[in-house]
């Protein structure tokens, strides 16, 4: 029976043993390692030094109001703070009634008010405005606290977010000789801009992919062919050509008395071009539901309406729910596109800025305060749309 | 079914607007009527508004003299050629951005996505980190960037970043050494694709001779070397290499020589790149981790390494998941192109905004530009699909 000198066992937990196992497990790994840790801390260095002592935030500061409302009157811009009271309020209201999806939203709401909040506090109007997006945030968990009291129906509230588009487009716009004014939609822009563009894009190409998809799952050839010839061609073309075809073609299809505004028009572009890839999700969802459900709904004698309303739709867009997430990324993003036919929204009237002789060089400042705004507004819709899926056990089923 | 029949046989038959049958092609008719309808009115009214402003609906225009410069274009082109020539300059430099994008956007975005899975934690968040900023940003404000930030700050030709490999970076745009054909490109190319025929060939007979149970001789391996040899051969033994690399000089102040590629041309190309490397970095992870964990662990069971695990295991699996959402992207790459306009790249769509102003014929230049999109999807799609079938093929 001899002794046996075992060596220490190696460190399996602990701070060195995770180091060892994720950053140096070998010498390729630890080369890589090395490298990126080299060039991010360079990266970090530069961009710190430039955002502390060269960058001149001013231009942002200055032109603050510019980015987030763009030349929507100031006298006037008491209805947008209502505006978006009675959103804060309402998003509040349905956190606390329809429960955690929501919750979601009324958090990255908050969220988005306070961030805001805080970038404006430096500018020279800011403190007021400051104060204003902090009550509001505010005023979205008065609705999540309040809620289970008050007690509204769920049927209002959706009643009430479907009318909430409608509502907004009223007050900001106006009406000739009533204590709102008419504000041109020439004036708006901004995020306010970019905002609108996405919520009608979204709001309104929804229904229409879905009815597009159901289209082109008809069994009746005519309605086939013409949904899916629709949706090909719409997704075979650029958005900016739709959007060309909007504001510079579509006058020369209406008679001649009827005008529509660039904005709108540029919304219609925008839904009508989502539409077809929302529709192509949408079947993707369709597809991938039993036929099962489908006998079993014609076996119960449901109508084509009720077996499309009732068994066919809630299943499938449930299942799409995180594809169609992506795709409103992508039009929120888009939505700068509208600056290449000369309307400014964030991106676009951040360029206009920057065509101001005391903005010269200024373009990096400004570039990255747009930036940070989509990228919050982008990051926090992935995010939601990543709970949501769990939430719903889209795939877990 | 009797009963109902006889039912309805009493009552005189079905009534025609309660008849399934009738109501189909009713309803069909109906709603191609109403498309037509739709589609004649807006004909109508655009044939009123163009003749009201004595605008014109032919293709005449196409051969009349364009009068405007094009940046920059792969065929010569001046001011004083047709709008058609015009319009395939700008083509043919959608293509240009496009294809290169294209392979760039493919090499970059495998390599972010297997990092993404990488046992470096480092190097995972990393790219990680990379997906995430680029997804979330709008492509528009990418090119913005690195057209007005990084490249027109660049410094001026006198102060010219000289990179490897005789590549120029400076304001003026990029410049690398440009392919030049000899006299000899022809017949190295017809001993290319002999070298070419002889190794897929030889690749195939082998295969079919082991597959029937007989030695396959190394025809593979004997096919390759044919291939290796004719293409050495062919470059070597002429008195005149069949292509050479024309290397950009320094003149006084800008280059000449090589291939000159513009501030716009290299800021599209960059944006891109970089913004279509992130998506296909998602498309190719996904891809990897559709591949079920059995798969590694029994490819490590039987003793394969790493490297052979992903080469010959993992990636023909995830190829079959991947190609479809990769198709997707290079369309977006390619329809994304038109952004050109932002950083003055005059591609398809930017020549075509140019001509519908100047020649005052807005509805054909623009239904030339989204048919000739079209097309390009269309072939594109075509040529993934028929990709795609193959690697499907791969499943048993």
């Amino acid at each position: 029976m001899t002794a046996q000198t075992l060596a220490p066992p190696t460190a399996t937990i602990g701070p060195r043993a995770w180091l060892q196992r994720n950053l140096f497990s070998g010498i390729p790994s630890s080369i890589a390692t090395g490298l990126i840790a080299g060039v991010l801390i360079v990266i970090a260095l530069k961009v710190g030094d430039w955002a502390l002592t060269e960058a001149r935030w001013d231009v942002v500061t200055r032109n603050q109001r510019l980015l987030l409302i763009g030349q929507y009157p100031g006298d006037q811009a008491w209805r947008l703070w209502l505006d978006l009271l009675l959103l804060s309020a309402l998003t509040g209201l349905s956190a606390a009634r329809f429960g955690r999806t929501t919750r979601v939203l009324a958090v990255s709401m908050s969220a988005f008010q306070l961030l805001l909040a805080g970038l404006t506090a430096v500018s020279p109007a800011g403190p007021l405005v400051s104060v204003g997006l902090l009550l509001n945030a505010a005023v979205v968990w008065v609705g999540v606290l309040a809620g289970p009291r008050v007690a509204i129906p769920r049927r209002a509230l959706l009643i009430a977010w479907i009318g909430a588009i409608p509502v907004t487009l009223v007050l900001l716009s106006g009406f000739k000789g009533t204590p709102l004014p008419v504000v041109g939609s020439n004036l708006w822009g901004g995020l306010l801009l970019t905002i609108l563009l996405a919520a009608v894009g979204i709001v309104v190409s929804f229904p229409l992919g879905v009815m597009l998809a159901l289209g082109r799952r008809s069994s009746m050839p005519a309605v086939r062919l013409v949904c899916t010839a629709y949706i090909e061609l719409i997704r075979a073309v650029p958005l900016v050509t739709i959007l060309f075809m909007a504001d510079i073609m579509l006058p020369f299809f209406l008679p001649g008395e009827v005008r529509i505004d660039r904005v709108t028009r540029a919304m219609g572009g925008i839904a009508l071009f989502s539409a077809a890839y929302v529709a192509e999700n949408v079947r993707g969802g369709l597809q991938a539901l039993p036929s099962g459900q489908l006998e079993a709904a014609q076996a119960l004698g449901l109508n084509t309406l009720q077996t499309n309303l009732f068994i066919v739709l809630p299943q499938a867009l449930r299942s799409v729910i995180p594809a169609n997430v992506g795709l409103f990324i992508s039009l929120l993003k888009d939505t700068t596109l509208v600056s290449i036919i000369g309307l400014s929204e964030l991106l676009g009237i951040g360029r206009a800025i920057l065509a101001q002789p005391d903005s010269l060089g200024a373009q990096m400042e400004v570039f990255a305060f747009t930036g940070l705004i989509f990228f919050v507004l982008c990051y926090a819709m992935s995010q939601a749309s990543y709970r949501l899926e769990r939430a719903l056990g889209v795939g877990t089923r | 079914m009797t009963g109902a029949t006889d039912a309805d046989r009493r009552r005189g038959g079905v009534p025609p607007w309660r008849d399934i049958r009738v109501l189909r092609v009713v309803v069909q008719v109906a709603i191609l009527l109403g498309v037509a309808l739709g589609v004649a009115y807006l004909i109508n009214n655009l044939t009123t508004a163009m003749a009201e402003r004595g605008f014109g609906f032919g293709f005449g225009f196409l051969d009349r003299r364009a009068g405007f410069e094009i940046g920059e274009s792969p065929i010569p082109y001046t001011a004083s050629d047709t709008y058609g020539q015009a319009f395939l300059a700008g083509l043919l430099n959608t293509l240009f951005v496009s294809v290169v994008g294209i392979v760039l956007a493919t090499v970059l975005g495998i390599l972010v996505g297997v990092a993404r899975l990488s046992p470096n934690w480092l190097v995972r968040r990393a790219a990680a980190s990379y997906v995430e900023l680029i997804r979330n940003t709008p492509l528009l404000l990418q090119l913005f960037v690195i057209y007005f930030v990084v490249l027109l700050q660049l410094p001026p030709v006198r102060d010219t970043i000289a990179l490897p490999a005789s590549v120029f970076l400076n304001q003026r745009g990029l410049f690398v050494p440009g392919p030049q054909i000899g006299s000899s490109f022809g017949l190295w190319l017809a001993l290319l694709a002999i070298g070419l025929a002889a190794a897929i060939g030889g690749r195939g007979a082998a295969r079919r001779l082991e597959a029937r149970g007989r030695p396959g001789y190394r025809l593979g391996q004997i096919g390759l070397l044919v291939l290796v040899g004719l293409a050495i051969g062919g470059w070597l033994l002429p008195a005149q290499p069949p292509m050479t690399f024309d290397l950009p000089v320094r003149g006084r102040f800008n280059f000449s020589g090589g291939l000159a590629l513009s501030t716009g041309f290299t800021a599209l190309l960059a944006g891109l790149v970089v913004y279509t490397t992130a998506f296909i970095a998602e498309v190719v992870r996904g891809g990897i981790q559709a591949i079920r964990r059995g798969q590694v662990e029994a490819a490590q069971a039987l003793g394969l390494s790493d490297r052979d695990t992903m080469r010959l295991i993992v990636f023909p699996q995830a190829l079959r998941v991947i190609v479809p959402p990769l198709t997707s992207q290079y369309l977006n790459l390619a329809k994304n192109s038109s952004l050109a306009i932002a950083v003055g790249y005059p591609d398809l769509f930017k020549v075509g905004t140019t001509m519908a102003n100047q020649t005052g014929q807005p509805v054909p230049v623009i239904a030339l530009v989204m048919g000739t999109y079209l097309a390009i999807s269309l072939v594109t799609s075509l040529l993934m699909n028929l990709y795609n079938r193959r690697v499907q093929v791969l499943e048993r």
